[in-house]
């Protein structure tokens, strides 16, 4: 099998695909828009570049990992995973030690003049270590299955509670739950599953969640999450959903958009990034970026379908299921739909590391495509 | 190649296992899309209406005052720009550091500060925390403004009073209006911090002054600053005053008066238009405008020498002998004497078991009306009084307005008391007692006066019966219309004085001036009439000797007064507190007052 790899050349272009990359670059742009707007005179917006400007440098250069992670032979990639599994576990650990302490967490790496966040680094590398544990160990058993897979992904998760990073950590473990559902249980082990998340999410919020009092509420999340402003969380909870329905059928466009220009809406450029876009564009816009969305999920469901070897698929879920994960959490929170949780909306949100590393994952993906033919 | 088909196999179950992840994708999608659906079209004219009130405020401007200048344009009360800082506490977090940044900006007293936030805890209103930054402060919080939520410097005008204590009891004063003085009526116009008339003609014409609040609605930010105006209404700015008072006579009135206790009145007998009114101790009106304390504020209000008392309009004053110009009125109007009706005066009088003395111990010999007026005999006014009795005599000072207000346009006036029997009988209970009578007839007992009152009383004399209200305000410049209106003079009455009656009280009142006992208040270019007074402070019997009393029961000194006597242009009322006869003192400050007046109007040199 390797053999028949090798033949086809590390670089060597089967099937080329447009579509994923122009769905990517059309919400990037989106993206780079929103922050535009919504991050002129904001505190953040001094230094060498205004924050649009940088996002464009960061789309850049995720582009080329984008290209690179989706060119060079993936179960190539696969066989550094335990690797930079490994590598990106120590760089949490660094960061845990030496890393930036913003707000009351830490997690940024300073390099120089920037900074990033191993804590990204650490989804993708758990896909990748994730996919190459599977595709390698097909035995069945509890213990092949979930015991060992959840031993090995414990650690990173750990380390990111501890920073602690309450929304990446989600992140995580759901990504590790995806895939033990997917590849590693029984047919009625992922209905269950499945079903048991879609069911019992919306019990646990409504019984749970809902029912705690405001300051317990505010205590919970800032135990979890400290860089969370509780004070402004229902704040921003308002802000947010009056900036998406005044934007009502056709938006503000971009002048008129007075919650983020004004800013009503905080971090309008990063966690509410949806929120400025309804603003702008209004229901039309949003359905039109919601399809967007709905495409590029759509399109990386049908590669992990096709793909040729276990390895793909389960790289395919892994990517799915963290950008799944993230999009229905941030645009779950902005219209009051899900509790306010710090989780960057992929492609859109102003961050460096999370570009990079978004896009590295969905060149993983159209690599799996790529190489399918030879199957 | 068993594990390569066991390897597909589990592949193609895994792959089968996607069409969940479809059904996962769709469902979210549609949910969130519903969310969207129901959050923008359903809900959206809502937030829409939410957003427009997060950015859209309104403003009140407050309209400049208008100005107020003396006869001469002279200004009284003028409007100089000043930056206040407000903050609105609705879009200020953390208010402990607000106060912090602040105090590390500008000085500022932080306990004040932290009072003023409390008590306004739930206004909805801007909330002024500083006034008169200095240009270096203002811009200092300009330029930190992203770091200041809530915080607004406005620049407005502020009140200022260009001659200071001068006049300061008929300019007043101005201060913010009251939250009960919001609910009235007649502040239905003011927004909180409106600065309404607290005192003199501040207070008496506000409704002129005041103009009319402007409305400025702007787009706000997130931290409460503007940045763009939507609409705005601009305030109307008060019209402006022209008062009657003449500055440089002012002046030169409270200049005599120093820092004694006194009134010094002027009127134009002609047509009611008051030159001078001088009331001592006085205050500062910018003091009371601009930062005043409470502890400064209940200093004033309790200080024993009663500043704020405007002693012109309020202060109650036995007459003393001026009232021998009411009496005699009253009895030649009356018939029971003539001008050549006499009396022997011995130096006392006996009435039932009580004597009363005249101020001249040996007595003035025998006196008719002119003499009596001349020296002031109080034997004379002793039996006209008897003869007259209270409730005649009551009746002709009523004539000359005593005992009732002159209407001057000022908040405040005192009427003055006139005793009558019924008089008594109401307020006292107690009947009249002939002997009381014999007191008023000299002017003291229950009667007392204001200066001004005494002022038109002289007035009336020296315009041939002809009375007119004390009058402040001369023009109005309205300022929108930009025109200029001019009031009339309004008379009061017309005294139906015999022409025998005029010519006896007037021929006396300038023997007074020129041989009796306002010889002081004789000018040499100018004929001056008056007549001197004395207003005891204890009751007469306890009168022992004037220097030996102490300062605070001495008499106070009268002197009433008009000039030119043929053709008088001024009418005069000076009192002196405690400073014993009145033509020592009174009567000096009085010609000193004409004599300016006559001199500078004439722009004659002095001889």
């Amino acid at each position: 099998m390797n053999d028949n790899i090798s033949k086809a050349g590390l670089w060597e272009v089967q099937e080329w695909d447009f579509g994923l990359p122009v769905i990517i670059l059309i919400i990037a742009s989106f993206g780079v828009i929103s922050i535009y707007s919504a991050s002129q005179d904001v505190a953040g917006n001094v230094g060498w570049a205004p924050l649009y400007l940088k996002q464009i440098i960061w789309l850049v250069i995720g582009s080329l990992a984008f290209l690179v992670a989706s060119s060079y032979d993936y179960h190539r990639l696969a066989k550094y995973a335990y690797l930079f599994y490994a590598i990106s576990l120590i760089l949490l650990v660094v960061v845990l030690l030496e890393g930036k302490s913003t707000r009351g967490a830490q997690r940024w790496l300073a390099l120089g003049s920037f900074s990033f966040q191993p804590s990204e680094v650490a989804k993708v590398a758990l896909v990748m270590m994730l996919a190459r544990y599977f595709s390698t160990h097909s035995s069945a058993g509890l213990i092949n299955r979930i015991i060992i897979p959840a031993v090995l992904m414990f650690p990173g998760f750990l380390l990111i509670i501890l920073q602690p990073d309450l929304g990446t950590g989600l992140t995580y473990f759901f990504v590790f739950l995806i895939i033990v559902l997917f590849v590693g249980s029984s047919i009625k082990g992922l209905i269950f599953g499945v079903f048991g998340i879609l069911m019992l999410l919306p019990l646990l919020w409504k019984n749970l969640w809902i029912p705690l009092r405001g300051y317990q509420k505010e205590r919970i999340l800032a135990f979890l999450d400290p860089t969370l402003d509780p004070m402004g969380m229902g704040y921003q909870a308002i802000q947010s959903k009056i900036a998406i329905g005044s934007g009502q059928l056709s938006g503000k466009g971009l002048d008129g958009a007075t919650q983020s220009q004004l800013h009503f809406l905080p971090d309008g450029y990063t966690d509410f990034a949806f929120a400025v876009f309804a603003e702008q564009w209004g229901f039309l816009g949003v359905a039109a970026l919601l399809f967007l969305y709905y495409l590029l999920f759509m399109t990386m469901i049908r590669i992990g379908e096709r793909a040729r070897d276990s390895l793909g698929v389960v790289l395919v879920i892994g990517v799915t299921a963290l950008l799944g994960f993230c999009l229905v959490v941030n645009i779950g929170m902005t219209v009051g739909l899900l509790p306010i949780v710090g989780i960057p909306l992929p492609l859109m949100s102003y961050g460096g590391t999370t570009m990079v590393m978004t896009l590295a994952a969905l060149g993983l993906t159209l690599n799996v495509k790529r190489r399918r033919v030879l199957g | 190649m068993e594990s390569i088909v066991n390897q597909s196999d589990s592949l193609r179950r895994i792959q089968r296992r996607l069409l969940f992840m479809r059904l996962c994708v769709v469902f979210i999608f549609a949910v969130l899309l519903i969310r969207v659906w129901y959050i923008q079209i359903v809900k959206g004219e809502e937030y829409a209406l939410l957003a427009e009130q997060n950015r859209v405020r309104m403003v009140y401007l407050k309209p400049p005052r208008g100005l107020i200048y003396d006869r001469h344009h002279n200004l009284l009360a003028n409007n100089i720009p000043s930056f206040n800082l407000y903050v609105v506490l609705n879009d200020v977090g953390d208010k402990e550091r607000l106060v912090d940044d602040l105090s590390g900006l500008i000085h500022v007293n932080v306990d004040d500060m932290r009072g003023i936030i409390e008590s306004h805890q739930r206004s909805r209103f801007p909330v002024k925390l500083k006034e008169g930054l200095t240009l270096k402060q203002a811009a200092a919080i300009e330029s930190n403004l992203a770091q200041l939520p809530g915080v607004v410097i406005q620049a407005e005008t502020e009140r200022s009073y260009p001659q200071g204590n001068v006049a300061a009891h008929v300019i007043g004063y101005v201060g913010e209006v009251s939250a009960q003085g919001l609910k009235k009526d007649e502040f239905q116009n003011l927004v909180p911090g409106s600065v309404v008339g607290k005192y003199g003609v501040e207070l008496q014409y506000d409704q002129i002054v005041r103009g009319s609040v402007g409305q400025k609605t702007i787009e706000v930010d997130a931290r409460g600053h503007e940045q763009r105006v939507i609409r705005i209404k601009e305030p109307i700015p008060g019209d402006n005053l022209y008062l009657t008072i003449d500055l440089p006579l002012q002046r030169f009135a409270e200049d005599l008066l120093g820092d004694l206790a006194g009134v010094i009145v002027a009127l134009d007998p002609r047509n009611g238009d008051v030159l001078v009114l001088a009331s001592h101790p006085t205050f500062d009106s910018n003091s009371l405008t601009r930062g005043l304390t409470v502890s400064r504020w209940d200093k004033i209000r309790n200080d024993p020498r009663k500043p704020m008392t405007n002693r012109a309009t309020q202060g109650h004053y036995p007459p003393g002998s001026v009232f021998k110009i009411v009496m005699a009125a009253a009895g030649l109007e009356s018939g029971y004497i003539s001008s050549s009706t006499s009396v022997e005066c011995n130096g006392s009088f006996r009435m039932g078991n009580r004597v009363f003395k005249d101020w001249r111990k040996e007595g003035h010999g025998f006196v008719d009306l002119h003499k009596g007026l001349v020296h002031s005999c109080d034997i004379y006014f002793y039996t006209l009084g008897r003869e007259l009795g209270i409730d005649q005599i009551a009746h002709y000072a009523e004539w000359f307005g005593l005992g009732s207000r002159t209407g001057i346009d000022l908040p405040v006036e005192n009427p003055g008391i006139l005793p009558s029997r019924e008089w008594k009988e109401n307020t006292i209970g107690q009947p009249w007692y002939p002997g009381e009578t014999i007191s008023v007839a000299i002017g003291q007992g229950y009667v007392t006066v204001t200066p001004l009152q005494m002022a038109v009383l002289v007035g009336t004399i020296a315009n041939n019966g002809v009375q007119y209200q004390p009058r402040l305000l001369k023009q109005i410049r309205k300022r929108d219309e930009g025109i200029d209106v001019a009031l009339e003079p309004s008379r009061l009455s017309t005294l139906e004085l015999q022409d025998e009656t005029l010519l006896a009280l007037q021929s006396a009142l300038r023997d007074v001036v020129v041989r009796g006992t306002g010889r002081r208040a004789q000018l040499q270019n100018v004929a001056v009439s008056g007549k001197t007074g004395t207003a005891q402070v204890v009751s007469l019997d306890k009168i022992i000797d004037g220097d030996e009393v102490p300062q605070s029961l001495r008499d106070h000194s009268w002197f009433v007064a008009y000039a030119p006597s043929d053709a008088p242009e001024i009418a005069i009322s000076v009192i002196v507190e405690h400073m014993g006869h009145g033509g020592a003192v009174a009567a000096p400050m009085a010609r000193k007052v004409i004599e300016k007046y006559l001199y500078a109007d004439r722009n004659v040199a002095l001889p």
